[in-house]
């Protein structure tokens, strides 16, 4: 049973790779937003020494990271759910004696190996050609970096699959779908870090998972978080990990009974 | 030993209301009203272990959440179901090992890989070990002759390529109760045959009970020794294709072509110590029903040979499974039509 859920990731992987041509233009359009947001706190900056707690050179390494870090962590899993479930070949996958849900984390982290291998790394080797990007000299802000960035796979996954569910409750969840989209780039501190947000907005931000998708992982790799304040930092993101299986669980739960195939 | 047993078993449905014009959208948005829907009224059915029974009823009569209930999809409103030894929604993991379901309108199969490569991975979900996947392949793809399919991606097959598929991929694990949903939908007649062929002899040979639903009466003909009939949610017929036949069938009609004029009248002395009821559209054509009790062919001796009768041609035509349903369809209900009275009658459960 095990061995079918590893399948379903090489199975994934492998149809990714069938369609790897797309993601050239990809690596092309995240360089784009690294170089638009690059120039864009060069202009900030201009020759002030720090904004929010991070140096300009800290800024560069931070937009550059967060931004390849998108390209392993983001899948579309909310948008193959909800299309599962609106086309009603979500009966399918009751008759089948597996997890749904389990299966389609699989099938992301599938989509995660290959944006990994073929998207993230080669991106950020093309990054580190173009911007005055500073790698961490510390071995273990790397393993922490790491292993942080699996769980900002899993933690965006997570939010994935709750907007995904809420296809069950709503005739039309595109528009939570999207509007999830634009939050998580936005307070995970993709767009702007954290620490840059207004005081009280960012100890909003403390209390929600967003920040340990892209900031968390980010501020270890500026080595703006060192030392213990690695496992600090990480804690927060496996408790996030832990706390949000339990809406996803009762949601799914939820769902179960109020489950309406459409078309018959 | 039953195979599926069905008390009382309900589902209803909240379905939203929508109010017209913009007032009604603005209302809408604030307070929503919903219809109660029971899409299946108070159903109750046994089957025994090996039988293959028909599931029949117009659209939207609730075959299919019937059918959705059964392998654990839906969760009933009310009402006890047992399949197989389980009570499909609550052990739905472990359930569903022991049944194969095939949705005609859906596939369960792989739509980016390769045929072979999707029975595989139904081997791993299905924990099936390998040596008895391969058997049990082979004797499959043999039966259904699948043998050069097995390496296309499924987005390239044909319908009938891809049904064929789908029964393999539903049946990989030797389910012992086997749900179909409309198995033959849109396919041509040479596959729809292959295909009952195909259900019978699994039917023969491994004992699998089948419950099948379908719109085409010849699958029913072809496969089934019972059928269950559904109308707007309730049973309205469950016994045997013949009984139904039978009892709702007109006997049959044979139609006289003559050369010369024959007036209805020297036909109706002929068989008048028959119980039969002339009609015709003129002189030169004449039709006569013959009740089940009587025989054809005591009709056709009176008739035939007779001096200044000139038959050119006669057709002999029985009451259809499909002119059998249709009426019945119709009226909504399945006791005997005896005339107006049965309009809006009680359903007859057999």
């Amino acid at each position: 049973m095990f061995s079918a859920y590893t399948d379903f990731i090489r199975i994934r992987f492998l149809t990714m790779l069938a369609y790897r041509v797309n993601y050239y233009s990809g690596i092309l359009i995240y360089m784009l937003n690294i170089g638009v947001y690059y120039f864009t706190w060069q202009a900030i900056y201009g020759g002030q020494g720090e904004i929010g707690g991070f140096t300009a050179s800290q800024m560069t390494t931070y937009i550059a990271v967060s931004w390849m870090a998108r390209a392993f962590y983001f899948n579309n899993l909310d948008y193959e759910i909800a299309n599962d479930i609106r086309d009603g070949s979500i009966a399918i996958q009751f008759i089948r004696p597996y997890n749904y849900l389990l299966v389609k984390m699989m099938q992301g982290f599938g989509e995660g190996l290959f944006r990994f291998t073929l998207f993230m790394i080669p991106g950020m080797l093309i990054a580190l050609l173009l911007f005055p990007v500073r790698l961490p000299s510390d071995p273990i802000a790397w393993i922490g970096f790491l292993i942080m960035l699996f769980f900002s796979f899993l933690i965006n996954s997570q939010l994935n699959l709750l907007t995904g569910l809420t296809a069950f409750f709503v005739e039309n969840n595109q528009g939570m779908i999207r509007m999830k989209r634009v939050i998580v780039d936005l307070f995970s501190g993709l767009v702007i870090p954290i620490s840059l947000f207004p005081g009280w907005l960012s100890s909003v931000m403390q209390w929600l998972p967003f920040q340990a998708i892209t900031y968390l992982p980010g501020s270890v790799f500026t080595g703006r978080t060192q030392g213990t304040g690695i496992l600090e930092v990480f804690g927060i993101q496996l408790i996030w990990f832990f706390v949000l299986l339990i809406p996803i669980f009762l949601m799914w739960r939820a769902a179960r009974k109020r489950l309406f195939v459409q078309g018959g | 030993m039953k195979a599926i047993e069905v008390e009382h078993l309900s589902k209803t449905f909240n379905v939203q209301k929508n109010r017209d014009g913009l007032k009604g959208a603005l209302q809408d948005l604030f307070s929503r009203q919903y219809n109660q829907v029971a899409a299946v009224n108070d159903i109750s059915f046994s089957i025994p272990a090996g039988e293959i029974c028909g599931y029949i009823g117009e659209n939207g009569a609730g075959k299919s959440t019937t059918i959705k209930m059964l392998t654990g999809i839906l969760v009933p409103t009310s009402g006890k179901l047992n399949v197989g030894g389980y009570v499909p929604h609550e052990e739905r993991e472990k359930f569903v090992r022991n049944i194969g379901v095939v949705f005609g309108q859906r596939s369960q199969l792989w739509w980016d890989i390769g045929v072979i490569e999707s029975f595989g991975l139904l081997r791993k979900v299905y924990g099936v070990p390998e040596n008895d996947y391969r058997k049990r392949l082979d004797e499959l793809v043999q039966r259904l002759d699948l043998g050069e399919l097995l390496n296309r991606p499924v987005r390239k097959l044909s319908l009938g390529q891809r049904m064929r598929c789908e029964l393999v991929a539903a049946l990989l694990h030797n389910p012992s109760i086997v749900f179909l949903d409309e198995p033959t939908i849109g396919l041509d007649i040479i596959v729809k045959t292959e295909i009952r062929e195909f259900l019978k002899d699994m039917n023969r040979e491994h004992g699998t009970t089948i419950l099948l639903t379908t719109h085409d009466l010849q699958d029913i003909e072809a496969l089934c020794s019972r059928v269950i009939m559904l109308d707007e949610g309730r049973i309205i017929y469950d016994g045997g294709l013949d009984t139904l036949k039978s009892r709702w069938g007109q006997g049959t009609r044979v139609t006289f072509q003559f050369g010369a004029a024959c007036p209805l009248e020297r036909l109706r002395t002929l068989t008048s110590d028959l119980q039969v009821d002339w009609t015709a559209d003129n002189d030169l054509h004449a039709e006569v029903l013959v009740p089940a009790q009587l025989n054809v062919s005591d009709v056709l001796a009176k008739v035939v040979g007779q001096p200044n009768i000139a038959i050119t041609d006669i057709k002999i035509t029985e009451t259809t499974t499909d002119e059998i349903v249709r009426q019945i369809y119709r009226t909504g209900s399945a006791s005997k039509p005896s005339g107006a009275d049965t309009e809006g009658g009680q359903p007859l459960h057999v």
